[in-house]
């Protein structure tokens, strides 16, 4: 018999966040709801929105450096990089050897922390354990520890200069990374056998959030989240930047776009990460020139033009467009932000799964609102 | 595919697409008074197309040249001309340099075909230039400010939205 006319049913439409433990921020998600499935997602953000670009047009080029680091507070190296390569485009400053090594491996060294947290949060908001993400931070500190002895700060480090980075290793940060590394292959394998031997992960990852191939490409989406849905697009080979082409790497790609998918591209990324760091930490005695071009001015007074410079940041493609007027000041100053376009296919990716499945698709995604919002 | 130059792309254009590609004058950009700079000129390497034009160009870049992953769309405001340029910057999956294309509208009434018919990736990016910038974009489907609170007057990115003293912020702050 069928009593799908007796039952009075409706779609409802609820709100999650903008406070909400699996947004890590305030991320809000309007959601309509048909019983458990989710019909229709709109994400509204704009919680943490001060105006970052126009802030930036009125500081000098070098006073935005340590600005850079707030938009992506998880990832400053990176974003550091890409504002000092689109300045050095703009103004036609060269960088020594030496610091472009310096550069990669601060950058790489952040892609393996990041991925480490996300994929630590990632099992938090499943619900799972705590222990995952313990594990995840526990080695995030040593990779911290790392950047304040050379930084001075943990997380906000404005390591970067127009030209090089602001100081040359200390004495002791080479030991110090050589045990790191020593180390890392046993966590690694230890996270991805939590991961892949687990029940509960397997059952709340496979095939959800699916994003094909083809609309991930029309959606703009980078990073981790391309890859997952098997496009071979990596900035570091597609248009390499700093000393990328005399790096080997391998690009690891997914399959079917799903959750699972993402998460081990972004394992086997952290093993390539760590391979690129052996290969600069061999070749850094034979680099030629110091850690910065002493011909390079901090004050940068770029001539009239336009520049755009992107980097691979751990979450995707981050790009800085710089319009000059010819003084101290940008004239114009645009973010490419990685995590906000990510966010644009939520919507469809959630679609046709259940309440409990959008928080770990959203989690999938790997977002820091400071970046969203800007 | 090799990777082409701004150059051969507006030769292809003028032999495929007759009347798409505009000539590109100069732009003003005035840094403020303070400064103490004269205002210096700008000639862009980049190709200018026709506003109207601009879908049409667009998907001749993707689907015969290949160039189909959008990666950014920016608004630069150049007041001294009342004009804003819009950027659209194109990259093939293969690898390689960008093509970008520039657009220019009116300041008084910028309006311009939306590509998020064609690429959903641009919804956001348009979105985030209506919020700031003001500016229409004709077609998209849900043409909504998406920083600022919907009840929000004005485009805080344009040159000339007072920086103190408006209905938001107070004269001493």
């Amino acid at each position: 018999m069928d009593y799908s006319g007796m039952l009075k049913t409706e779609e409802l439409q609820i709100n999650i966040g903008p406070q909400h433990p699996s947004t890590h921020g305030v991320f809000r998600m309007l959601v309509t709801v048909d019983g458990e499935t989710v019909t229709d997602l709109k994400p509204i953000f704009g919680y943490l929105h001060r105006n970052h670009e126009q802030i930036a047009e009125v500081n000098t080029y070098l006073q935005n450096m340590p600005y850079t680091d707030r938009l992506d507070y998880f990832n400053a190296m990176a974003n550091n990089h890409a504002y000092a390569l689109a300045v050095e485009k703009l103004a036609g400053i060269e960088v020594p050897e030496r610091a472009e090594y310096l550069r990669v491996l601060m950058v790489e060294l952040t892609r393996i922390l990041n991925h480490a947290g996300a994929l630590g949060f990632l099992i938090n908001d499943m619900g799972a354990w705590q222990t995952q993400l313990a594990f995840a931070m526990r080695e995030r500190e040593k990779i911290l520890d790392l950047f304040e002895s050379v930084s001075g700060a943990r997380l906000m480090c404005n390591y970067f200069r127009f030209g090089g980075v602001a100081r040359d290793l200390p004495p002791d940060f080479m030991p110090r990374l050589k045990d790191l590394l020593v180390a890392m292959p046993a966590f690694v394998d230890e996270m991805e056998r939590l991961l892949r031997e687990n029940e509960i992960l397997l059952q709340r990852s496979e095939g959800i959030g699916i994003l094909p191939k083809d609309l991930a490409l029309a959606y703009s989406v980078t990073g981790p989240v391309l890859r997952g849905s098997g496009v071979a697009y990596d900035i570091r080979r597609a248009e390499p930047y700093s000393i990328y082409d005399r790096l080997d790497f391998d690009i690891p790609v997914g399959s079917v776009g799903d959750v699972y998918d993402r998460i081990l591209v972004r394992i086997e990324e952290i093993r390539q990460s760590k391979r690129i760091i052996e290969q600069v930490v061999a070749q850094l005695p034979d680099a030629q020139g110091g850690h910065i071009n002493p011909k390079a001015r901090q004050n940068v007074r770029p001539p009239v033009g336009d520049a755009y410079a992107r980097v691979e940041s751990p979450k995707g493609e981050l790009g800085f467009y710089l319009v000059s007027d010819g003084s101290v000041k940008p004239y114009r100053y645009k973010v490419r932000a990685p995590s906000f376009i990510n966010l644009t296919p939520l919507g469809d990716m959630c679609r046709g799964y259940k309440v409990a499945d959008m928080v770990v698709i959203f989690g999938s995604i790997d977002i820091v609102m400071g970046e969203v919002d800007r | 595919m090799p990777n082409l130059s701004a150059e051969d792309l507006r030769v292809r254009l003028g032999r495929d697409l007759p009347g798409a590609v505009q000539s590109v004058s100069p732009l003003k950009v005035v840094p403020p008074p303070a400064q103490g700079h004269a205002p210096a000129a700008f000639i862009t390497g980049d190709t200018l197309v026709e506003t109207a034009r601009i879908v049409d160009v667009a998907l001749y870049l993707r689907d015969r040249l290949n160039y189909a992953y959008l990666s950014d769309i920016c608004v630069v405001d150049y007041l001294a001309d009342e004009i804003f340029e819009i950027v659209y910057r194109f990259y093939t999956v293969e690898g390689g340099s960008s093509l970008a294309l520039k657009v220019r509208v009116p300041r008084e009434n910028p309006v311009v075909p939306s590509l998020t018919p064609h690429w959903p990736g641009a919804n956001f990016h348009e979105r985030e230039a209506f919020d700031l910038y003001g500016i229409v974009f004709v077609g998209h489907p849900y043409l909504h400010r998406i920083y600022m609170w919907d009840e929000f007057e004005g485009f805080p990115m344009r040159k000339d939205f007072p920086r103190q003293g408006d209905k938001y912020i107070g004269e001493d702050e």
